[in-house]
C-alpha cells in the first residue's frame, strides 16, 4: 500500500494491516481516529473532512518516510477519510510494523501528531441545533457571532 | 554611481525582483546571478540563484556559473539593470533564436556590437566560454564577436540603455512612472472555509501582486474573507511557500487555513 493516501469509502484497517505484515517483524501497532458525539461543549451529529489532496499526498509520505527512519521500524502507512462521517465513523488509521513494540508504539504516535498539525485537512462539524463550523477556523474568524 | 543598480526602484519594486517576474513569464525555470558575497543579500536573498564559481571576473562569471549548473539548458541572460527592457524586446529574442548557433544578441542601438547581458547562450557555448575564461579574457561582449552569434536589431531602439548617473536613474524612474506594473495570471484555489466564502473552489485572475501576502490582500477586497494573514500559510503549485516568495505567470495559489486532520 502507498505509505499515505485519502478514502472516499469507509476505511478498512483489516486489510491495510495485511499490508504491513512481515516475517521481520515482532509486532505491530495501530491507531484510529473515530468520529465522537461531541467537541468544545458542542453535540455533534456527523461531520465532512476536505483535504488539499495534491500537497497532502506529498507531505503525509513525508511524515511516514520521517517515522520510519526516526524510529527505524520495518513497515508504516496512514490512511485518512475524506468526505461525510457519521458517528462512530473511523477518521483515520495510522500502523506500524516493527521489530519490537517500543518503537512501534513511538512511531505510531509520531505519525499521527504530525498528520494532525502538517496535513491540509479540514473538518466541518455539524451541530444538533443546526448550526456547523470548521474546526479551527471559526471562533477565530468570526468573534462578532459568540 | 557608487549603488548597487540591480536595487533601483523604476518600476515599485528592486530591478532585480522586478526583472526577475518579467523573466519568469518566459523561462522555464529563472534564476538570479550572484557573487558569493550577495547571497544573503535582502532583495536576492528569497530568488532561486546561480552563485560565481569565478568570483571577480564580472558578467562572464555568472553566465559560465549557469552553463555548468544546468549544461543542456539555453539561458536567456539578462542584466538585472535595465530599466527599460520590455516583455516585447524579450519575445522578439526568442522568436528569432537559432539554437544552432553559439547564442542569439541584440546590436547593441549605439555601436552595433553585441548585447552579452540581454541574449540567449547555447549549451554549445559552455566549453568555449570555459576555454576563453582559462585563457585570461573575460569580456563577454568579445567573445559574441568571435564566436558564432546571431545578431538581430532591437525592435525597440531604447530597450537596453543604461543608466550610470543619478541624474540618468531620475530621468528613467520618472519616464518609467507612466507604464503600467507586470499584470500575471494566477490561478487561486480554495478549500474549506475560504472555499465556503469565496463562493467557489477556484478561479482565475490577472493580478499586479508581486507575492502572496499582496495577493491574499488583494483576494479580500473581492471576498469576505475574515481570516487574516497570520492565520493562514500558502502553498505555490502544491508545495508550502514563503509568503514572500516572488508570484510567478501560472502559479496556482493555495491558502490554506487552520488545520484540522485527524
Amino acid at each position: 500500500m502507498k505509505p499515505f493516501c485519502f478514502s472516499q469509502a469507509p476505511l478498512t484497517p483489516d486489510s491495510y494491516r495485511a499490508d504491513l505484515a512481515d516475517v521481520a517483524a515482532g509486532g505491530y501497532a495501530a491507531f484510529e481516529g473515530w468520529v465522537r458525539n461531541h467537541n468544545e461543549g458542542h453535540e455533534v451529529t456527523r461531520l465532512e473532512y476536505e483535504a488539499f489532496e495534491a500537497l497532502a499526498n506529498k507531505e503525509g509520505e513525508r511524515i511516514v518516510a520521517e517515522a520510519i527512519g526516526r524510529f527505524g521500524v520495518l513497515r508504516a502507512a496512514c490512511v485518512h477519510r475524506v468526505g461525510s462521517l457519521a458517528i462512530g465513523d473511523l477518521a483515520v488509521w495510522v500502523g506500524v510494523s516493527s521489530r519490537h513494540r517500543a518503537e512501534a508504539f513511538a512511531a505510531c504516535r509520531y505519525i499521527i501528531d504530525e498528520v494532525k498539525h502538517r496535513l491540509p485537512i479540514w473538518k466541518k462539524e455539524h451541530y444538533v441545533n443546526g448550526d456547523s463550523g470548521w474546526v479551527n477556523c471559526e471562533r477565530c474568524a468570526h468573534p462578532h457571532e459568540h | 554611481m557608487r549603488t548597487d543598480k540591480a536595487l533601483l526602484e523604476y518600476h515599485g519594486q528592486p530591478q532585480v525582483r522586478w526583472a526577475f517576474e518579467l523573466l519568469s513569464k518566459f523561462c522555464a525555470a529563472t534564476f538570479v546571478s550572484v557573487r558569493p558575497d550577495q547571497r544573503d543579500e535582502a532583495s536576492r536573498a528569497g530568488l532561486p540563484q546561480v552563485v560565481d564559481r569565478q568570483p571577480g571576473i564580472g558578467p562572464i562569471a555568472g553566465i559560465s556559473a549557469a552553463l555548468l549548473e544546468h549544461p543542456k539548458a539555453a539561458w536567456l541572460v539578462v542584466a538585472c539593470d535595465l530599466p527599460f527592457i520590455t516583455e516585447r524586446t524579450l519575445q522578439y529574442l526568442i522568436a528569432h533564436r537559432d539554437p544552432q548557433k553559439m547564442a542569439t544578441a541584440y546590436r547593441s542601438a549605439h555601436d552595433g556590437l553585441p548585447e552579452p547581458l540581454c541574449a540567449i547562450w547555447e549549451p554549445a557555448a559552455r566549453e568555449p566560454v570555459l576555454a576563453c575564461i582559462a585563457g585570461g579574457k573575460q569580456c563577454p561582449r568579445k567573445f559574441l564577436i568571435n564566436s558564432d552569434t546571431a545578431l538581430l536589431d532591437l525592435p525597440e531602439h531604447a530597450a537596453l540603455d543604461n543608466v550610470n548617473t543619478r541624474e540618468e536613474f531620475a530621468a528613467a524612474a520618472a519616464a518609467l512612472q507612466q507604464r503600467p506594473r507586470i499584470a500575471k495570471t494566477v490561478r487561486i484555489q480554495y478549500y474549506a472555509i475560504l472555499r465556503e466564502q469565496a463562493g467557489r473552489s477556484e478561479e482565475t485572475l490577472d493580478t499586479s501582486a508581486a507575492t502572496a501576502t499582496e495577493l491574499y490582500a488583494e483576494l479580500r477586497q473581492r471576498h469576505p474573507f475574515q481570516l487574516g494573514p497570520e492565520q493562514l500559510k500558502v502553498a505555490l503549485n502544491s508545495e508550502f511557500a514563503e509568503w514572500q516568495t516572488p508570484l510567478k505567470h501560472g502559479d496556482t495559489v493555495v491558502f490554506i487555513p487552520p488545520v484540522a486532520g485527524g
